[in-house]
């Protein structure tokens, strides 16, 4: 099966400020094979934006991909354009992704353009039995999305930075506020609160990470970041997840 | 007849393509794309006598029609590159590989040189006096032709294979740099490295790259380079591995009229990871359509209009 496929856009659309879903259909969809891999898409000629652009999956079956992206440069701004029938040229299954364990409670938690690539695992998480409970954390309620979504998988929180929607505060706030109690915890959101999380519990967690990529499958060493069980990993491949036993915090 | 194939000092070349080094790891990263043997040699990633890490992240930006990085030479050290790397690139791959060496002392260079020459897949040594993105050596023996020429002959003196040494834009006269070079011993040269740039993050004004500058690639530095492979050829009777913004076959055929024997494909192997077997393909179909009957014919022809 061939990494590299055309995807074709079945729907662009807005989900809170800045923040679009957008879903492509193709056969290079069978080539993911964990929630929390990412695809990597080019966009263009190679003009303005010459690399691609990795990005979460939110969503996927056999033949689609769901992704929710936040417009923050020139790549996301010419995504925001993109039409339904437009194709993309992407690298798809890329990074380890989520494992699934047998485990009682898991706790999921995402933040901001962290939340889509929690939502597929979480969905597998509930199929298997597991009970599910998510903390969502957004800087206001204009940024709230996916809410529903993983409301409909079990107990969910919502919190925000300004106190705007649901709870105010962060997400390691609304844990300890709520006693929320659980075997392994699944997150995905800004360094900051990634680091957070490993200072509130490094040992039952597993957190998704972020990095400029230069080519997203392992050649070009952008992404490399210390880790406590080896002189480095690539987040591109040896990541984007990684055990919270072994995340070194950047001062 | 193989109408695609390149003699070089150390290197038979069933084609001239050859990934440049630092775009394609060690190599095997790659077979989970295509069959890599269809390569005609291959650079390995940058490779020093004891492990480094390379630079603090960010390390990689965009341009137009290009990037930016700054890796700061990251590799397992010369002993696990050889027993290691090399050992699962074997595999997967069957031909005589190009081994970048890099160091920040006159001494690093040698040790790593003497030690990497001797491994049976390796058919040439690239020496890298031109990475812009480490503190100390590198690009100090790229940019003074005198440290060159001394370090060309020290590495010449303990290294099995030939030795080719990879030359930096960021000179103000390449071609004195290439002369040095030449009259110290080299077999070879290899270039263009990377031209150092920065970016600067909109909002805040800060650089993107957390080692402030690095180097850029891709497109955007074509016709740099062949201007300078243009100018060195004349001035060097040694062959050259032209290198710089190459990203489809018509790339090559331009590359190799100006002076290169060679060429490597660089920072396209990151955007499209079968760049290079794309070019090998598209080769034979475009010396068709341009009358070219066998590729070392137009090595330099450029020249016909000095």
């Amino acid at each position: 099966m061939e990494k590299q496929g055309m995807m074709t856009i079945v729907s662009n659309t807005p989900l809170a400020k800045d923040v679009y879903e957008m879903v492509l259909k193709g056969e290079a969809a069978k080539n993911i094979s964990a929630p929390g891999q990412f695809i990597n898409i080019k966009l263009d000629d190679g003009q303005t934006t010459y690399l691609r652009r990795p990005m979460s999956i939110h969503d996927y079956d056999e033949s689609h991909i769901t992704l929710a992206y936040k417009v923050v440069g020139v790549g996301t701004a010419k995504m925001k354009t993109m039409k339904p029938g437009e194709q993309l040229d992407v690298l798809v299954g890329l990074g380890n992704g989520f494992s699934l364990e047998p485990i009682k409670k898991a706790l999921i938690i995402g933040g901001g353009v962290g939340v889509p690539p929690m939502y597929n695992l979480a969905k597998k998480l509930a199929a298997q039995g597991t009970t599910v409970i998510t903390v969502l954390g957004f800087n206001s309620a204009c940024d709230v999305f996916y809410e529903e979504k993983f409301k409909a998988l079990g107990t969910t929180y919502v919190c925000t930075m300004d106190g705007s929607y649901g709870v105010q505060g962060n997400v390691v706030d609304v844990i300890k506020k709520e006693g929320i109690e659980y075997d392994r915890y699944y997150a995905c959101g800004p360094e900051k609160m990634l680091d957070a999380l490993v200072l509130f519990d490094d040992v039952n967690g597993y957190l998704s990470f972020e990095a400029r990529m230069g080519c997203g499958f392992g050649a070009c060493m952008g992404c490399s970041c210390k880790v406590k069980t080896a002189p480095y990993k690539r987040i591109c491949v040896e990541g984007p997840v990684l055990k919270s036993s072994e995340v070194i915090i950047n001062e | 007849m193989n109408r695609l194939a390149i003699q070089l000092p150390g290197l038979n070349l069933e084609n001239p393509i050859i990934p440049a080094s630092g775009t394609y790891g060690f190599g095997y990263e790659f077979s989970q794309f295509y069959d890599i043997d269809c390569l005609g040699s291959i650079m390995i990633k940058g490779t020093t006598i004891e492990p480094r890490f390379g630079n603090p992240l960010p390390r990689i930006a965009e341009g137009r029609a290009g990037m930016l990085n700054a890796i700061g030479l990251q590799n397992p050290g010369v002993d696990k590159v050889m027993s290691e790397e090399l050992e699962k690139l074997r595999v997967v791959y069957h031909h005589k590989v190009i081994a970048n060496v890099a160091g920040s002392s006159m001494e690093d260079y040698v040790a790593c040189a003497s030690k990497i020459s001797t491994h049976d897949m390796v058919g040439a040594l690239e020496l890298n006096i031109s990475c812009p993105n480490v503190k100390a050596g590198g690009i100090q023996f790229g940019t003074d032709p005198q440290m060159a020429a001394d370090l060309t002959k020290a590495v010449k003196a303990v290294s099995k294979v030939p030795v080719y040494v990879k030359l930096s834009p960021n000179v103000t006269d390449i071609v004195a740099m290439a002369k040095a070079v030449e009259a110290a011993g080299a077999d070879g040269i290899t270039m263009i490295n990377t031209l150092i740039g920065m970016r600067f993050d909109l909002r805040t004004g800060k650089p993107i790259i957390a080692n402030k500058t690095g180097g850029y690639s891709g497109p955007a530095i074509f016709p740099v380079a062949l201007k300078m492979i243009y100018q060195v050829y004349q001035a060097v009777k040694i062959p050259i591995i032209g290198m710089g913004g190459v990203s489809e076959a018509r790339d090559v055929i331009e590359m190799m009229s100006a002076g290169a024997s060679a060429v490597a494909v660089g920072s396209a192997n990151l955007v499209d990871p079968y760049a290079c077997k794309k070019i090998i393909d598209a080769l034979p179909v475009l010396m068709d359509e341009l009358n070219i009957k066998d590729l070392k014919d137009i090595i330099g022809r450029s020249h016909q209009y000095d």
